[in-house]
């Protein structure tokens, strides 16, 4: 889309003002995310930039709120249940989410597209009604307010994520290294683990790694599921955010912005590494 | 006589046709076996919840549960013959309600009836305590004695109640529900005061499709501009779409709670360059504009990608073949480009419809009063008032609404394409 030697004046003033208004609501987007990050070394304990701040006065700044986060005992709770949480309920969702995903590619498959409706249908089931749902249902067979029930919910939500990501996988999976495999003496668990694991394990990570973000990152239901012994970070987020806002949240969220980053890379880079495997080349 | 032909024969020995079928049924049963355990675990983690809740819109056992003599003597009351039902219901009532008292249930079933009716909490409250020192063999007539202890039980109206409410399974939560009750004449509205649920239906809807269209008006110039530029631009681009994608819900919204305030990084700047004087800042957040503007930008990547997704299938050369053939700018987009990527506005805005009309957090946190959803309203009957039928059966209407668009979207886009990144 670069501009023709012969563009009218109009064209040339469409063609720049387009870019501009593209940049305008690309700084919508990325701009809200990078503010808060100087904000959280604010001295002080405003939501906005300090006089001092702004002359990039040294003593405008300071690592107090990520202090607060690193000592306070609330804090530190929630991060170590995050942590319990989110991995349990990751591996339940790759282990069946997987597997399920592996015989949903079969060519023959019954119900196929009625089963897959109920394993998506988490994702698209609006958060509060599954949470309302779940609270009702779990404090009937006692798991409301227990880590199981928290994992168990988890885990139920991250499956669609799991599902799409590996079946995605699946499409350019080769059936005729399985037969190979067979052929050449293998039995079904070794032809699993040698030949066909490595070559969607892209997948699997990256299908894990959006079930681990789901949990992570979920507080809905976790609200609702959970009790104050389960208390997850983003739900102490949510408390801190609803009660009396304190500047360590800016702390904890750019913590969490540099991890998501983090998953970001991961995330592309596998799906490179996946393409380059399956011959696509990466786009 | 004609010799039959022989049918084919697999290397065992079998028909080729039997061979098969049998090597197919056992594919399928490899096939479900496989996905079985998950297909069980969602069933159980995710699918029966939804079906208790949806039961629970529904359900009405605790007037039959808590007073069953009662209830089964109230059948024979008509109320058009007599005013107030007879001794022999009265007499039922003392015994259910002695019953009650012991098992504590009574109070429970008072805060149930009083959804319908304010005043019967207090009711069941005060004469429980009476009741309780009441002698069944000897104090009978019961009907003086209950009208003695409060005058509420010669109300008609409460009886009326208790008999409405008598069957196992009610639509009394999905008419209070949309605004109605359930009376001894039929369905009538609500008074004006306690009409609150379709205005906020209609809030819901009307804000979530403000906000579909502010994604789509955002999203569509940006997919525009990544599916045209150089490959290795447009991934560099991506990442800014991508990274507010990867982010978490929280830290967004606690990024636009810290930009809205009235103290906060707008007001500031506009402050700062005149645009507004000290004491007549913005009010942004707790109202509907904070939550519109948070939302399209947490909403807005859902927008983006279906949209770059298929304009990126649209062939270059069409639009230069309609522009060689005499078309200007204009009328090439709009009658050529344009239609060819309705597909990816469909997909792109269904998404965000279905992702906007059930959001919590963010309207929670800064929608203040007038910028909060109906989802808003089913954690508070979950979490504070306690009246779960009502909120399952503002949810089932919530997730039927759902669940046609879901459908829309599978018909339209297909739930097997949905990428994710």
């Amino acid at each position: 889309m670069s501009l023709p030697v012969y563009a009218t004046p109009l064209q040339r003033a469409w063609y720049y003002g387009f870019r501009v208004i593209c940049g305008l609501i690309f700084f919508f987007l990325i701009a809200p995310i990078l503010v808060i990050i100087p904000l959280s070394f604010n001295a002080q304990d405003f939501f906005t930039f300090t006089k001092e701040m702004l002359n990039f006065d040294p003593a405008g700044y300071s690592l107090k709120h990520y202090e607060d986060f690193f000592t306070n005992s609330d804090w530190q709770i929630a991060v170590r249940n995050s942590f319990k949480i989110a991995p349990a309920a990751t591996f339940l969702s790759v282990a069946f989410g997987t597997l399920a995903a592996i015989g949903l590619s079969q060519p023959h498959v019954p119900f196929r597209r009625a089963i897959m409706a109920i394993l998506i249908s988490p994702m698209i089931v609006p958060l509060i009604i599954s949470a309302a749902g779940m609270y009702f249902f779990y404090s009937r067979i006692g798991l409301q307010g227990q880590y199981i029930g928290v994992v168990l919910a988890h885990a139920a939500l991250g499956i669609p994520f799991v599902i799409i990501t590996v079946t995605a996988t699946l499409v350019g999976f080769d059936k005729s290294l399985v037969r190979a495999s067979a052929n050449l003496g293998a039995g079904p668990m070794t032809t699993f683990f040698k030949i066909q694991m490595p070559l969607i394990l892209p997948g699997v990570v990256s299908g894990g790694l959006f079930a681990f973000i789901t949990s992570f990152d979920e507080v809905v239901v976790v609200l609702f599921v959970g009790s104050a012994s389960q208390k997850t970070l983003p739900w102490q987020m949510f408390t801190g955010l609803r009660e009396q806002i304190s500047p360590t949240i800016l702390a904890v969220a750019t913590i969490l912005v540099v991890i998501s980053i983090a998953l970001l890379t991961t995330v592309e880079l596998l799906r490179r590494r996946s393409e380059r495997l399956r011959g696509v080349t990466p786009s | 006589m004609s010799e039959r032909a022989q049918p084919l024969l697999a290397a065992d020995g079998t028909p080729l046709k039997r061979s098969i079928e049998r090597s197919l049924r056992r594919q399928k049963i490899e096939a479900f076996l496989l996905v079985a355990p998950l297909l069980a675990f969602v069933l159980v983690t995710f699918v029966a919840p939804i079906a208790d809740m949806l039961f629970r819109s529904v359900e009405n056992q605790i007037v039959a549960q808590t007073l069953p003599a009662t209830t089964d003597a109230l059948k024979e009351w008509n109320p058009d013959v007599s005013a107030l039902p007879d001794e022999a219901v009265f007499a039922a009532l003392a015994v259910d309600m002695k019953a009650a008292v012991k098992s504590k249930t009574h109070t429970r079933l008072g805060s149930r009836l009083n959804y319908e009716k304010t005043g019967v909490a207090s009711l069941f409250r005060k004469s429980g305590r009476r009741i309780k020192k009441w002698d069944l063999a000897g104090d009978a007539p019961f009907k003086d004695k209950f009208l003695d202890l409060d005058k509420k039980w010669g109300d008609p109206q409460l009886w009326q109640l208790l008999k409405l409410y008598s069957p196992v399974y009610t639509s009394g939560y999905f008419l209070n529900a949309v605004d109605l009750k359930k009376t001894p004449d039929g369905v009538e509205p609500r008074a004006e005061s306690e009409q609150i649920y379709i205005l906020l239906f209609q809030r819901t809807l009307f804000m979530s499709l403000a906000i579909t269209l502010m994604c789509l008006l955002l999203g569509y110039p940006i997919a525009f501009l990544l599916s045209h530029l150089p490959m290795r631009t447009s991934n560099l681009l991506m990442i800014l779409v991508l990274l507010p994608f990867w982010t978490s819900l929280l830290v967004r919204t606690s990024a636009w709670k810290v930009l809205l305030q009235q103290e906060g990084v707008i007001n500031d700047v506009l402050v700062t360059i005149g645009l507004l004087g000290d004491s007549d800042r913005l009010q942004l957040i707790n109202n509907q504009t904070g939550t519109i503007v948070a939302m399209t930008h947490i909403l807005l990547p859902f927008m983006i990608l279906p949209l770059y997704s298929v304009m990126r299938t649209i062939p270059p050369s069409y639009v230069r073949a309609a522009k060689s053939l005499g078309a200007n700018d204009v009328t090439a987009f709009a009658k050529v480009y344009f239609p060819q990527s309705v597909p990816g506005i469909g997909a792109g805005s269904i998404l965000v419809f279905i992702l906007a009309i059930g959001y919590y957090i963010t309207p929670e946190l800064v929608g203040g009063t007038t910028g909060t959803f109906i989802s808003n309203r089913i954690a508070y009957h979950i979490s504070s008032s306690l009246n779960w039928g009502l909120a399952a059966a503002l949810g089932s209407i919530l997730l039927i609404a759902v669940l046609v668009l879901y459908y829309a979207y599978d018909r339209i886009v297909g739930i097997d394409n949905v990428k994710l990144g």
